[in-house]
C-alpha cells in the first residue's frame, strides 16, 4: 500500500499489523447455532518509533476490537502483529508475559479498569508485582516517582482510587500504564467524556510524556479535531475495515471516503456555527 | 417582576441547594444561583463536573434527593415548585417540564416496548382513546426522525442504536408539548456525526413547537447555533451569563475566556502539530472546603489580593451580561 510508506517514514515501524481479523460468535436460535461476525476483516498498518496514528470511526466500526487485539487482549483469527521484528499474535499466555511490558493500554472509563478497594499506589505497582520488578520499596518508589511524572501528588499515594477526580483518575490509568516503562500506547477513547479542561491538561501530559520518553501511540477516537491536533497519520475504519489513510494533513484537507467526509464535517460544524454567530449579530 | 410574568417562564432566584449526608461533610452543589428563561429561548448552561449545572435540573424538575437541602425560589409560570406537593408536581412533570436525559438507554424500560413507553407519558396526561394515541406516538416517531416509525414502535430499547434511543428519549419529553424541555448533557454520550443530528433535532422543535429549552453541557462547542443566551457555572456558582455571540466573542470571566480559547484550539491549530493546548492549570475545589474568596481564585492567571478574601459580587457591565469578577470592579 503506497500511504504506508508515508507514515513509515524513514525509521523503521515499531508496530506493524498486517492482515489483521478477528470474529466474534453469537449464538442464535434453539440450537445455539454459532453464527461468526467479523468485527475487523484485512486492517493493515504501521506506526513508526515515537509516532501517533489515530484510528479514527463512529461506534461499532470495530476500532476497539482492533485496540484490544494489538495489546493481546484478544487474539486475533488472522494477521499479524509485528512489534519489532517478533509477531505476537500468535504468542501464547507465557511469552505474552514479556511482551505486555512494551504495549499497555488505556481505557476510556478508568475507574472500571481499577479495584476499587486499591490504593492509588497498589495500581501503579500491581503491574510491577506481576513482572516481579525489584523490592516492595522499590515499587513504593517506583510508584511515587511516577505519580509526580504524571501530575499526581506523590503524598496521595495511599488515598483509595474512589477518593480521586475524574482527571486524576485518568492520570492514574497513565501512570499504571507508565510503570512497566512501555514503548507503546495503546489509548482507546482515553480522552472521551472528559471536562474541556481536564481533556486539555490529559492531553498535554501525553505529549509531554511522549516526547520524554518517545512513546509510541496508538489512539482510538471519534473525535476527528482532536485527532487533527496530535496525530501524525490518521486511520479510518469503517464497518471492520480501514477505509483511508494517510498523513493527518492530506487526510484532513482532502478526505476520499464519504464516512471521512461525514467525521469532518461533524469536525467542521462547530467551527461553521461559530463563524455564523460571530458574524451574526455585530 | 409582574409586569413580565406572561414571558418569564422559569425565574430562579437566590437557590443555594446543599446535599448532606451523615457521612461526609456537606456539599454545597449550587450557591445562590439565579436564572431566567423565557418562553421559547434556548438557554445552555456550561459547566464542569461538579459545577452544580445537574442540581439546578433537578431543582426544576424537583428530582431532589431526601437529603438535599434548599433555599431560594424557583418560580414556574408564577408558581414556585419547591412548595408544591408531589401530586401538583405530577401535573407539571413531563406535562409543563419534561426531561431529555444524557443515555436514554438508562432511563428507559429495557422490556417495555419503547412505543408503549411514549404513550404512557401521554396516557398519564392528554385524554386521547388508545388508537388517537398510537397515531399520536407514531406522528411523534416521525417527527423526531424515523421514516418508519411503526416499526420503531414496536422495537424493544435494545434493538435500537444509541442515536436512535435518544431520539426515542426527545419524542417523549415533546409528547405532551412542554413549554419547557431540560437536556441533560443530550450528546455527551454520543459520536460527533450524531451529535450534529440531535443538536438540529432539537432546533427543529423549538422552532416548530416554540419549545423552550435548559441545554446542559460540558463541551462549549455544542451551544452556537443552538443557544440564544449561555450561562456559565463554576463551583456551583454563575459566574457569567451573556448571549451566544458576546460569550464567544468577548468572554468577561477569566474562566470563561479560558474555556472559549479551549473551544478554538481545534481551527487554530496546524495538523498534527502537537502543539499544547492552552489549558487551565489546576483542578476544580472540593465543596466540601469552601473557604471565602473566589472559586476560581487558585486557578486564575489574573488573580488579584482581593480575589483571594472577598467573594465578588456580580456585575452588569453592559446589558443582557452579567459576571461575577473583581476585574470588572467590586
Amino acid at each position: 500500500m503506497g500511504a504506508d510508506a508515508h507514515i513509515a517514514g524513514n525509521s523503521l515501524p515499531f508496530l506493524r499489523v498486517c492482515g489483521l481479523t478477528k470474529h466474534y460468535v453469537r449464538r442464535s436460535g434453539i440450537a445455539r447455532k454459532r453464527i461468526p461476525i467479523a468485527a475487523v476483516r484485512g486492517i493493515d498498518f504501521e506506526i513508526a518509533t515515537g509516532k501517533t496514528l489515530a484510528l479514527v470511526g463512529s461506534s461499532g466500526s470495530g476500532k476497539s476490537t482492533v485496540a484490544r487485539c494489538v495489546s493481546r487482549l484478544e487474539r486475533p483469527d488472522a494477521g499479524q502483529i509485528w512489534v519489532g521484528d517478533t509477531d505476537i499474535s500468535r504468542l501464547g499466555n507465557h511469552d505474552l508475559r514479556s511482551c505486555r511490558s512494551e504495549i499497555q493500554m488505556i481505557f476510556q472509563d478508568a475507574v472500571t479498569s481499577m479495584n476499587p478497594r486499591f490504593s492509588a499506589a497498589q495500581i501503579i505497582e500491581e503491574p510491577l508485582l506481576i513482572q516481579g520488578r525489584g523490592s516492595k520499596e522499590d515499587r513504593r518508589t517506583r510508584a511515587q516517582e511516577i505519580m509526580s511524572e504524571v501530575g499526581l501528588a506523590p503524598n496521595s499515594a495511599d488515598r483509595s482510587v474512589m477518593e480521586f477526580s475524574g482527571g486524576q483518575r485518568q492520570r492514574l490509568a497513565i501512570a499504571r500504564a507508565l510503570a512497566l516503562q512501555p514503548k507503546l500506547l495503546v489509548l482507546d477513547e482515553a480522552l472521551s467524556g472528559l471536562d474541556l479542561s481536564t481533556e486539555a491538561q490529559i492531553t498535554n501530559l501525553l505529549l509531554d510524556l511522549q516526547a520524554a520518553h518517545s512513546l509510541t501511540y496508538l489512539f482510538i477516537s471519534h473525535d476527528m479535531a482532536l485527532v487533527a491536533h496530535l496525530a501524525d497519520a490518521i486511520a479510518v475504519i469503517s464497518a471492520g475495515r480501514i477505509i483511508e489513510q494517510g498523513p493527518t494533513a492530506q487526510v484532513i484537507s482532502s478526505p476520499n471516503h464519504p464516512e471521512t467526509k461525514a467525521l469532518m464535517a461533524a469536525a467542521n460544524a462547530f467551527q461553521k456555527n461559530y463563524a455564523d454567530v460571530l458574524g451574526g449579530s455585530r | 417582576m409582574a409586569s413580565v410574568f406572561n414571558d418569564d417562564l422559569v425565574q430562579i432566584i437566590d437557590l443555594t441547594i446543599s446535599y448532606s449526608l451523615p457521612c461526609s461533610a456537606p456539599v454545597r452543589a449550587v450557591d445562590h444561583a439565579s436564572l431566567e428563561i423565557h418562553r421559547g429561548e434556548v438557554i445552555g448552561v456550561l459547566g464542569e463536573s461538579g459545577s452544580g449545572k445537574s442540581t439546578l435540573a433537578a431543582a426544576l424538575l424537583r428530582l431532589l434527593p431526601p437529603y438535599a437541602l434548599e433555599s431560594g425560589s424557583v418560580m414556574f409560570r408564577g408558581r414556585n415548585l419547591p412548595t408544591m406537593t408531589e401530586l401538583e408536581l405530577r401535573t407539571v412533570r413531563g406535562k409543563e417540564i419534561s426531561l431529555i436525559s444524557q443515555d436514554p438507554a438508562l432511563s428507559v424500560n429495557p422490556v417495555i416496548r419503547v412505543g408503549d413507553q411514549i404513550s404512557e407519558v401521554v396516557r398519564a396526561h392528554l385524554a386521547m382513546n388508545g388508537s388517537k394515541r398510537r397515531q399520536h406516538v407514531e406522528e411523534l416517531l416521525r417527527a423526531v426522525g424515523f421514516d418508519l416509525p411503526r416499526q420503531i414502535y414496536s422495537a424493544y430499547p435494545h434493538q435500537l442504536s444509541g442515536g436512535q434511543r435518544q431520539r426515542v428519549g426527545i419524542a417523549q419529553a415533546i409528547a405532551c408539548r412542554p413549554v419547557l424541555v431540560i437536556a441533560d448533557e443530550p450528546t455527551s454520550k454520543l459520536d460527533a456525526s450524531l451529535q450534529a443530528e440531535i443538536l438540529a433535532l432539537l432546533c427543529e422543535i423549538r422552532k416548530r413547537d416554540g419549545t423552550a429549552f435548559l441545554v446542559i453541557s460540558h463541551d462549549p462547542t455544542i451551544f452556537p447555533g443552538l443557544a440564544d443566551r449561555i450561562v456559565i457555572m463554576y463551583a456551583g456558582q454563575v459566574v457569567e451569563e451573556g448571549k451566544t455571540a458576546d460569550i464567544f466573542r468577548r468572554p468577561l470571566h477569566p474562566y470563561t475566556q479560558a474555556l472559549v480559547r479551549l473551544s478554538e484550539r481545534y481551527f487554530a491549530s496546524v495538523p498534527g502539530s502537537h502543539a499544547r493546548f492552552p489549558a487551565i492549570n489546576g483542578e476544580a475545589p472540593d465543596l466540601t472546603r469552601i473557604e471565602g474568596g473566589c472559586r476560581f481564585e487558585p486557578r486564575c492567571p489574573e488573580r488579584m489580593q482581593v480575589c483571594t478574601n472577598c467573594d465578588p459580587r456580580e456585575l452588569t457591565p453592559e446589558p443582557f451580561r452579567r459576571v461575577s469578577c473583581f476585574k470588572y470592579g467590586s
